[in-house]
């Protein structure tokens, strides 16, 4: 169990920095779909349909095994963040670009006609109503990744399924130790959902 | 640093991995369908019992990992007595755990049939199959065809899962290539190129779908 513990505490360090790590890049990568530049625009599709197409698994894979053979070499840890991060950041960049397109023009053009710059409509204006609505689709992908942390177990990183592994090892116990560690996952995303639930009434309620 | 030859040489065995993808793909897909549909009937039903377990049973699977799900079924039941091969293993806990995902595209397709028209079927004097079948239903499959095809791409997509469990799929295959040569890249760049190509095709036919029948709705 204090093995079991120490492996969920890992799971929720990774699940956060690549939550914090993947936030960001979404936002990068919305805006580089919402460029004028055209080449930006290619970049970042290209990007999102790249990792949304190929299996989180099958990346992480590639990033542990592949990139050695380039000479980078990150640990575990960080190959597992930075992998998880991508993946989850093609889909967030997507909840980035229709929650901002779904605001409507008129804000828009109210900012401007207030004169503000481009850039001070978008941060004053158009992101904090459309981060309330990014909100419940961030929760579900918050979920999403949780569990996709188990999948950084076979890149040899002891979290929480890890330990689950080495436990059946040395006890042989599979029932309850599987039992268990399904139970911590759903003790960690469980509460997301009612998170989740209330951001899309506060939502709901703001439209 | 991209050896073809050494790369063309590992497309049979690549293949026969991508066979059992598409195996576990449909029958995980086809079980999903059965699952979601008698989660979404119990959920509809008049049994307060059948509601909590379907809404418990939904919950529970959502939130938690395919991976560890996998892992407990199959290690935990051959200590019952019950044992499966490795890929029936898998295409049931894929078919259990995306069954969860098409209950809710299930009810949202249901959910949008407008009461007036189960009070017009109930005015015509319909029996209630009747307004399933000839009423609810013919209007709200159709719409449901997106998403669907949207889980589906999302189950073909968890397939290189199953190979934790010893499955040899195509993600299979290509671990076992590079345990065996030590050769990483030709095995992993072509199991990635494959899925890419099989998952984008199948997100371009997705995405004609729904515009089509964005086009009826109007």
């Amino acid at each position: 169990m204090p093995q079991l513990l120490k492996g969920a505490a890992v799971t929720l360090q990774i699940t956060m920095m690549a939550a914090v790590l993947a936030l960001v890049l979404s936002f990068i990568v919305a805006f580089g779909r919402m460029a004028s530049n055209k080449a930006a625009r290619m970049a970042s599709t290209i990007y999102v349909e790249f990792l949304r197409g190929t299996s989180a698994l099958v990346q992480l894979f590639y990033l542990f095994f592949m990139l050695p053979a380039f000479g980078i070499t990150l640990g575990a840890m960080t190959t597992a963040i930075v992998g998880l991060a991508l993946n989850m950041s093609a889909y967030g960049a997507e909840i980035v670009r229709s929650a901002i397109q779904s605001i409507d023009k008129g804000q828009h053009e109210a900012g401007a006609a207030l004169g503000l710059s481009r850039l001070k409509v978008l941060r004053l204006v158009v992101i904090p109503q459309a981060f309330l609505l990014m909100l419940p689709s961030f929760g579900n992908l918050l979920i999403e990744l949780i569990k996709a942390t188990s999948l950084v177990s076979l890149i040899t990183l002891t979290e929480l399924t890890f330990s689950g592994r080495q436990m059946v090892v040395t006890t042989g116990r599979t029932f309850e130790v599987w039992g268990l560690v399904l139970l911590m996952y759903f003790a960690m995303a469980y509460p997301l959902t009612w998170i989740v639930r209330l951001a899309e009434n506060r939502a709901a309620r703001y439209r | 640093m991209f050896d073809y030859s050494f790369a063309l040489s590992l497309l049979p065995e690549l293949w026969k991995g991508f066979e059992v993808t598409v195996i576990a793909t449909i029958g995980g897909f086809l079980i999903a369908l059965l699952v979601g549909g008698i989660l979404e009937a119990g959920r509809r039903s008049g049994w307060r019992i059948l509601k909590h377990v379907s809404n418990g049973y939904i919950a529970f699977v959502r939130c938690t990992p395919l991976l560890v799900q996998l892992y407990f079924v199959f290690y935990v039941l051959p200590a019952y007595g019950i044992r499966f091969s490795a890929l029936t293993t898998g295409i049931l806990c894929l078919g259990l755990h995306v069954g969860a995902y098409l209950a809710e595209v299930y009810r949202a397709g249901i959910d949008s049939i407008a009461v007036g028209q189960w009070d017009a079927a109930k005015a015509l004097g319909l029996r209630r199959h009747a307004i399933w079948l000839k009423v609810v239903l013919p209007q709200a499959l159709p719409p449901m065809l997106p998403p669907l095809g949207n889980f589906l791409i999302g189950l073909f997509k968890e397939t290189p899962l199953l190979a934790a469990i010893t499955v040899i799929d195509l993600f299979g295959a290509a671990n076992a290539i590079a345990g065996r040569t030590f050769k990483y890249n030709e095995p992993y760049t072509l199991a990635a190129i494959l899925l890419l190509l099989v998952s984008l095709i199948a997100a371009y036919g997705v995405h004609r779908l729904e515009r089509r029948f964005a086009k009826v709705q109007r």
